[in-house]
């Protein structure tokens, strides 16, 4: 099996809220995937999903082809940092790698030691001491010492001010050039990853919106910009993203499925951010109206 | 040896940059025959960037002719890339000083200019690919 994470129909409710509903993605190893969405789209939640925190209210998640809370045995081989990468403040780091070497079968110490010396990290120094850029890199350097295949951060740049950012950003791809590890990295601004990923899962109002190797999907949609129109059947065109009309002028962002050569329309690239703002403007999928089948109310 | 930097502002895909960047230290005489390309972990140590990016770079390189992977050692210049003779630059300058002179004497502004050689640019490419 080439998918390293797989979601089917994956669905999270508390209580009368669908956290995430009818999610369905694959991740092939060798990624570096942003999970990108608005603060409270269902990030946390999905994530939670995959390392078993979490069980699914309805579908499957799958990491190399077993459910976590089935098969426990494969979160060996899986790293997870949590938001706010929690550690313990009172412990000193070279503390915290000895915790990590009795919690964990599969442990490289010498490797996460030789790292944090390499970052200047003093390993005598309490976690609650360091800055915040070093807490970062010290919850990095723990998730890597188990030796994971697939690692998993939650918003780890969020709360990092922009040095730390790209330091942070630095030793991650620095370990993926090294291990060729699989990664997951979750934010709320695709600004942050726009570098470091080459596959994107887009997660709005608790539904997969767009997912897929990013080159393609910044390839496939271009803006058109022609004299005032119908948007309907143009084309080249397989779906219009976004469209806005003035009073003699048309602005479309489409997926295409082929180029768009009717001389009408200026055809420009996009860029990532604005593919995926163009998507963030759209409706929630569960609030349009369903050609089959009675459209849940909830948004 | 050679150091990359990105135009994150750009819009052209970063393995694209650092391809042109080699092509032109190619070009300008910066990197020569048997010269080591960085490694794709000096690359991302320093950019910040996906590693696959970096292959990319390499791999289009290579496709190109222009660098190969020594297997245990690195990416090396093997060619130069096969540009016009220095002669060229010359004369289609002169060409394009006076189309633009023709221009500016027809009312373009510079904006207008750019985005006249922008679209002719591209109906060109399309005539050709249709």
């Amino acid at each position: 099996m080439s998918a390293i994470l797989q979601a089917t129909a994956l669905g999270k409710r508390y209580g009368d809220e669908w956290a995430l509903r009818d999610c369905s993605f694959e991740l092939p190893a060798g990624r570096v995937a942003a999970l990108v969405g608005p603060n409270g789209a269902g990030k946390t939640t999905l994530l939670h999903l995959a390392v078993g925190l979490l069980a699914p209210t309805s579908g499957h998640i799958e990491l190399f082809g077993s459910p976590p809370r089935q098969d426990r045995a494969v979160l060996e081989r899986v790293g997870f940092v949590a938001q706010d990468t929690p550690l313990y403040h009172g412990f000193k780091v070279e503390e915290m790698l000895t915790l990590g070497r009795r919690l964990n079968r599969r442990w490289d110490g010498r490797w996460a030691e030789d790292r944090l010396r390499g970052l200047g990290i003093p390993l005598g120094k309490r976690v609650g001491a360091l800055s915040g850029g070093q807490r970062a890199q010290v919850a990095l350097a723990l998730a890597l010492a188990k030796r994971p295949e697939l690692l998993l951060l939650d918003e780890p740049v969020a709360s990092l001010d922009p040095l730390a950012r790209r330091e942070f950003l630095q030793a991650l791809m620095d370990a993926v050039a090294e291990t060729g590890i699989s990664v997951v990295l979750s934010s709320h601004l695709i600004a942050d990853l726009e570098r470091v990923c080459d596959f994107l899962v887009l997660l709005i109002a608790s539904e997969v919106r767009l997912s897929g190797d990013i080159e393609e999907l910044v390839a496939a949609h271009k803006v058109l910009i022609g004299p005032r129109r119908s948007t309907i059947g143009i084309p080249g065109v397989e779906a219009v993203v976004q469209a806005s009309h003035a009073e003699r002028q048309t602005t479309l962002l489409a997926r295409t499925s082929e180029p768009v050569y009717d001389p009408a329309w200026t055809v420009q690239d996009v860029d990532l951010e604005e593919l995926v703002l163009a998507y963030m403007g759209q409706p929630a999928l569960s609030a349009r109206p369903m050609p089959a089948g009675p459209a849940e109310a909830n948004g | 040896m050679i150091e990359f930097h990105l135009d994150t502002r750009s819009g052209v895909a970063p393995y694209l940059q650092i391809a042109r960047q080699v092509q032109q230290a190619l070009r300008m005489g910066t990197l020569q025959a048997d010269d080591q390309l960085p490694t794709v972990r000096e690359v991302v140590g320093k950019l910040a960037i996906n590693p696959n990016t970096v292959l990319k770079a390499y791999r289009e390189l290579e496709r190109e002719g222009l660098v190969a992977g020594r297997p245990g050692q690195g990416t090396f210049v093997v060619g130069t890339p096969a540009g016009p003779p220095p002669g060229a630059y010359t004369r289609l300058r002169g060409g394009l000083v006076r189309w633009l002179r023709d221009a500016h004497a027809a009312g373009l502004d510079d904006e207008s200019i750019v985005a006249f050689v922008t679209t002719t640019l591209r109906d060109s490419a399309e005539e050709s690919a249709a």
